[in-house]
């Protein structure tokens, strides 16, 4: 490990800020990064181990313990769960005769859950050696379980065929599928790699800014800050070096599009981020991509180095001469935070994933304290097709406030889950009409857990910055689901596990909430619980980051639309109850001293 | 010179150099804002969230927002002084703040602000999380019963070669301080009495020093935490 | 009109805060015309005989006996008042809950420095021993609690202040000095 570490070190030149990538190179190589490991990055680094293991620690695909030379990450995301996931799991535990969380005393498998790796239209699916396997099933699993134990490479454990599309290419190799159902101007497959940049080189800087502020298109990510005065804001501010980051974390449960983005159409992407470095004056661009997404490394890479040969990217490009520009792959290493601009710059500087505190904003300081644009993938591919077709062709698309098409995410209880691109201003309806469902739905999720969760009552409200702004997640759940245990109490797991930590009330108020909520499940629930959530949620508006400030939203958003669902579990008899169980709570005594409960 | 600008706390006007931190600002007006993770001299954090206030509305955290011409900010607001109780309540229900057996009872800022918003019971279920104490320093404890993750002493305190000697370890609910086994051994005297001064509880002390002030001449003892601001 | 009547107890708790009742000084003569006591380890009465308006609750909940009193407490009183830090947050008791349950018998009967003649290694497990509880509960989380006086113990001053206003029905007054911790 000694000798490889100092090999990583030298890569990436003892720069402290490239931490991540020091960190990621050795746990691909091990399994884990040891304490030998952390001693000596942060001897060469001159930094303190405390202070490796405070960016190691953070990330959930980091260990200081090996991982199994074969490290399986079952996904633990609601639709997984209703696509099967228990099953799945205790197959694994059977078949390894572990559990999760272990490693075999071999030390040749690890289990452990993880996050949603945005394949909710594939699921159960599972992570091994940075490998997908996606449409597990406890067949499928005793044979992977079986390949392990002979030592199989995990390239040579698939037994179909590989998925659709560019998920074929030598350098992918993938069972994932795209899953394109539906295709607009963004996934239209005729595109001309270069044109954008022909076109934008004979225009100036502002005048590109101009072009894109007129198309009146939003952040893509779900926040729908305007693109154009994003950049702006950023050519505007004072700063030898800027940066352009395209922020590929989709960690939002329940969202995929970029990953079949970056599948189909990753030409589309790294020409968004030259034109937003010609429109800013940023030599560098930044692609963070999520862990998760680790198997299309080798196949981005290749086609960034076909673009350098191009001549799309590098020095002075297409022949503009002073035109210099260039992307890296920065990937994270697990963390649904790291989505949030700020925390994805720290992450990328080689530490937590913390979001900042603004002011400063990215735009004035952001990466290395230089002006940063942070775009989400779909919104770059956006702006190569407003450069090419125009502001007013893209306007024709959407509502007045809401320009364009949106790519969707859609799973859950569906019978075409997948990709689906649409116009701003489809409502839910059209939207279920569109992939087809087998029974009465019950709910929609929109924007994941920290959307909202809206009954049929709300089925005619339409997609859109003006009513229901989202990322592009949206979860069908039919009426044979138990929302409050399948869906809230799951994203309410999800939410904490997530949480940077920072703030008091994002840290601890989840856990508080969750209680309240398995107090209901439980039977023990009261009237009062149900108020105390709603009031008690609100003080997570005071949290720094989105993610802080909509954790309650599973429970706010089912308490407003779904409200008889709690009042069906509290009991109406009592108006109070602490919840406290004399036979649990003196269980364990009796256990240790070998008495029996005369209580 | 800096500009001076204006700014209105709660409907009074106020002057500060532009530029300054609110809660600063606030404090050279004669208004206590409180503050757990802040500290002087140390770079705003803005983690426990407990300066809230509201800046033309919106909730922002005052030792991290620098004022502005207009700024019109409400610190009494009733939704901020119910936050700010939640949050004390938070912070007690997720550590172990056994008052009666910590060195740092009328010293502490957590408890002296709990004073201050006459906290008689927290709202939210006790945790009592299983957290360690760790003694294998030769100068410091420290008890992560008692820590309420504020940052300071990681962003105070550092060695001569500027590494840090605590630093965050793990993340969401886990999160926790590590002290630096190597170097914070060798820490001086004189940063391990700074990083006791830094931690606003009890959950960094010096080794073998006990109780040293008797009740009734601690720091909070009579004084309200913020009532030296609000009676320069 | 027949007087408001008082009882009191003190579970996990080490009655000091019921020694801090005595420190209100002469005031107690006028508490004592003030109220009546029913079950009170002060008159030594063991049962309730009848309604009470204000129960007095020390200590935290331990044990189940400790859960059967507080919950009797709660059928015969109209008021409990949670008195100091044990009866509010588990107070010094609570700092086991940190420990595992079975460490910490097994330190206490088995393996620590003071443990004797144990050659059977039991754990007392008679029963007529009430039972441990997995943790040091609070009382608000085995009952309702309507009020809560903080301080290890409260000071005199806290507790007179709060009687009289339960008693008078009048408000409370909360100078800064009483309302502590320690």
């Amino acid at each position: 490990m000694k000798k490889f570490t100092q090999k990583v070190l030298e890569k990436y030149h003892h720069d402290k800020t490239r931490l991540m990538d020091i960190l990621i190179a050795i746990q691909k190589e091990f399994g884990y990064v040891g304490s030998d490991a952390v001693e000596q990055i942060a001897q060469e680094l001159s930094m303190s181990e405390v202070d490796v293991e405070q960016t190691l620690s953070f990330y959930h695909f980091f260990s200081m313990q090996p991982t199994g030379m074969y490290s399986i990450y079952l996904n633990t995301s609601a639709v997984s769960n209703m696509m099967g996931r228990t099953q799945v799991a205790a197959a694994f535990e059977k078949a390894t005769g572990i559990k999760f969380g272990q490693v075999t005393p071999d030390g040749r498998i690890g289990l452990f859950e993880t996050s949603c790796i945005g394949m909710n239209d594939q699921e159960p699916a599972a992570i091994i050696n940075n490998r997908i396997f996606t449409k597990l099933t406890s067949f499928r699993v005793k044979e992977i379980v079986r390949d392990i134990k002979e030592g199989k490479p995990v390239t040579e454990m698939y037994t179909a065929g590989f998925g659709d599309g560019a998920n074929r290419d030598d350098a992918v190799q993938s069972v994932v599928s795209n899953n394109i159902r539906k295709i607009g101007p963004i996934l239209d497959p005729n595109y001309k790699v270069g044109e954008a940049i022909k076109k934008i080189i004979a225009m100036t800087p502002e005048q590109v800014i101009a072009m894109v502020k007129n198309s009146g298109i939003r952040g893509r990510g779900g926040a729908g800050f305007p693109t154009g005065l994003k950049w702006e804001f950023c050519h505007n501010a004072e700063g030898d070096r800027k940066y352009i980051f395209c922020n590929a974390d989709e960690g939002e449960p329940g969202t995929f599009k970029d990953r079949v983005i970056l599948t189909e159409l990753p030409r589309l992407l790294f020409e968004g981020m030259v034109v937003a470095g010609y429109a800013v004056g940023a030599r560098e661009g930044i692609l963070y991509l999520r862990y998760e997404y680790m198997y299309l490394e080798e196949y981005l890479e290749k086609i960034l180095s076909a673009a350098r040969e191009k001549h799309y990217l590098g020095k002075d490009i297409m022949g503009k001469t002073g035109f210099d520009f260039d992307i890296r792959i920065q990937f994270g290493a697990g963390a649904y935070v790291c989505g949030e601009e700020s925390a994805l710059i720290e992450s990328a500087e080689g530490k937590r994933g913390e979001p900042r505190d603004r002011p400063p904003f990215p735009v004035e300081k952001g990466y290395l304290e230089k002006p940063t644009v942070v775009n989400n993938v779909e919104t770059l591919c956006s702006v190569v097709k407003v450069i090419l077709k125009g502001a007013e062709w893209y306007r024709s698309f959407g509502t007045a406030e809401s320009t364009g098409t949106k790519l969707l995410s859609i799973s859950g209880d569906c019978r075409n889950p997948g990709v689906y691109e649409v116009a701003w201003g489809f409502t839910v309806n059209d939207i279920l009409e569109m992939v087809g469902t087998a029974n009465p739905v019950q709910a929609v999720q929109v924007g994941g857990p920290s959307g909202s969760l809206i009954g049929p009552n709300e089925f005619n409200r339409i997609l859109g910055y003006e009513d229901l702004a989202t990322g592009g997640s949206l979860i069908i759940f039919d009426e044979n689901r138990d929302l409050l245990t399948d869906v809230v109490l799951n994203f309410m797991d999800f939410f904490i596990e997530e949480s940077c930590g920072s703030c008091s009330t994002c840290r601890i108020l989840p856990s508080v909430l969750r209680a309240k909520l398995l107090k209901i499940l439980n039977a023990r629930g009261v009237a009062q619980d149900i108020d105390d959530m709603l009031a008690w949620s609100r003080f997570l508006k005071a949290s720094r980051c989105g993610l802080g400030q909509t954790a309650a939203n599973p429970i706010v958003s089912t308490i407003k639309n779904f409200r008889h669902l709690y009042e069906a579990k509290i009991q109406t008899r009592k108006a109070y109850d602490t919840g406290f169980d004399l036979s649990r709570a003196v269980q364990e005594a009796c256990e240790v001293t070998g008495r029996i409960p005369n209580i | 010179m800096n500009q001076v600008v204006k700014f209105t706390i709660d409907g009074i006007e106020c002057m500060a150099a532009q530029g300054q931190y609110i809660v600063d600002a606030a404090k050279e007006n004669g208004i206590y804002i409180p503050t757990l993770c802040n500290y002087p001299g140390v770079k705003p954090k803005g983690s426990c969230r407990i300066c809230t206030v509201k800046v033309n509305g919106r909730m922002m955290t005052a030792c991290t927002t620098p004022v502005a011409e207009n700024m019109q900010i409400e610190n009494q607001d009733n939704e901020i002084i119910e936050l700010r109780k939640a949050i004390i309540e938070l912070l007690f229900i997720e550590g172990n703040h056994f008052c009666p057996a910590c060195e740092k009872s009328g010293n502490c800022e957590l408890q002296a602000l709990a004073y201050r918003y006459t906290m008689m019971v927290p709202r939210f279920p006790y945790t009592f999380p299983q957290r360690a104490v760790d003694a294998t320093n030769p100068k410091l404890i420290k008890d992560q019963n008692r820590c309420i993750l504020c940052k300071r002493c990681i962003r105070a305190i550092q060695d001569e070669k500027g590494r840090s000697i605590f630093a965050y370890h793990k993340r969401s609910n886990k999160v926790e301080i590590g002290l630096d086994p190597k170097i914070g051994k060798g820490l001086t005297d004189e940063l391990a009495q700074k990083s006791v001064d830094v931690c606003p509880v009890g959950a960094l002390l010096i080794r073998g020093r006990g109780f040293e002030q008797p009740i009734g001449q601690r720091k909070y003892d009579k004084q309200a935490i913020g009532s030296d601001i609000e009676n320069m | 009109m027949s007087k408001p009547i008082v009882a009191t107890t003190s579970l996990a708790g080490c009655f000091g805060c019921h020694m801090s009742v005595l420190d209100i000084d002469e005031r107690i003569l006028e508490l004592i015309d003030l109220v009546d006591f029913d079950k009170s380890p002060v008159n030594d009465i063991k049962k309730f005989s009848r309604t009470c308006d204000i129960g007095l609750i020390e200590g935290g909940c331990c044990n189940s006996e400790n859960v059967h009193v507080l919950k009797d407490f709660r059928e015969h009183c109209k008021i409990l008042v949670s008195v100091g830090e044990c009866a509010i947050m588990g107070g010094l008791p609570a700092m086991r809950n940190g420990i595992p349950l079975r460490e910490c018998l097994e330190e206490a009967y088995l393996n620590g420095p003071t443990v004797q003649n144990n050659k059977l290694k039991l754990i007392p497990n008679d029963p007529e021993i009430p039972i441990l509880l997995d943790k040091v509960y609070p009382c608000h989380e085995i009952v309702k609690m309507d009020y809560h006086l903080p301080g290890c113990p409260p000071r005199a001053d806290l507790i007179w202040e709060a009687l009289i206003a339960l008693v008078t029905g009048g408000e409370m007054k909360l100078p800064y000095e009483v309302v502590k911790f320690d």
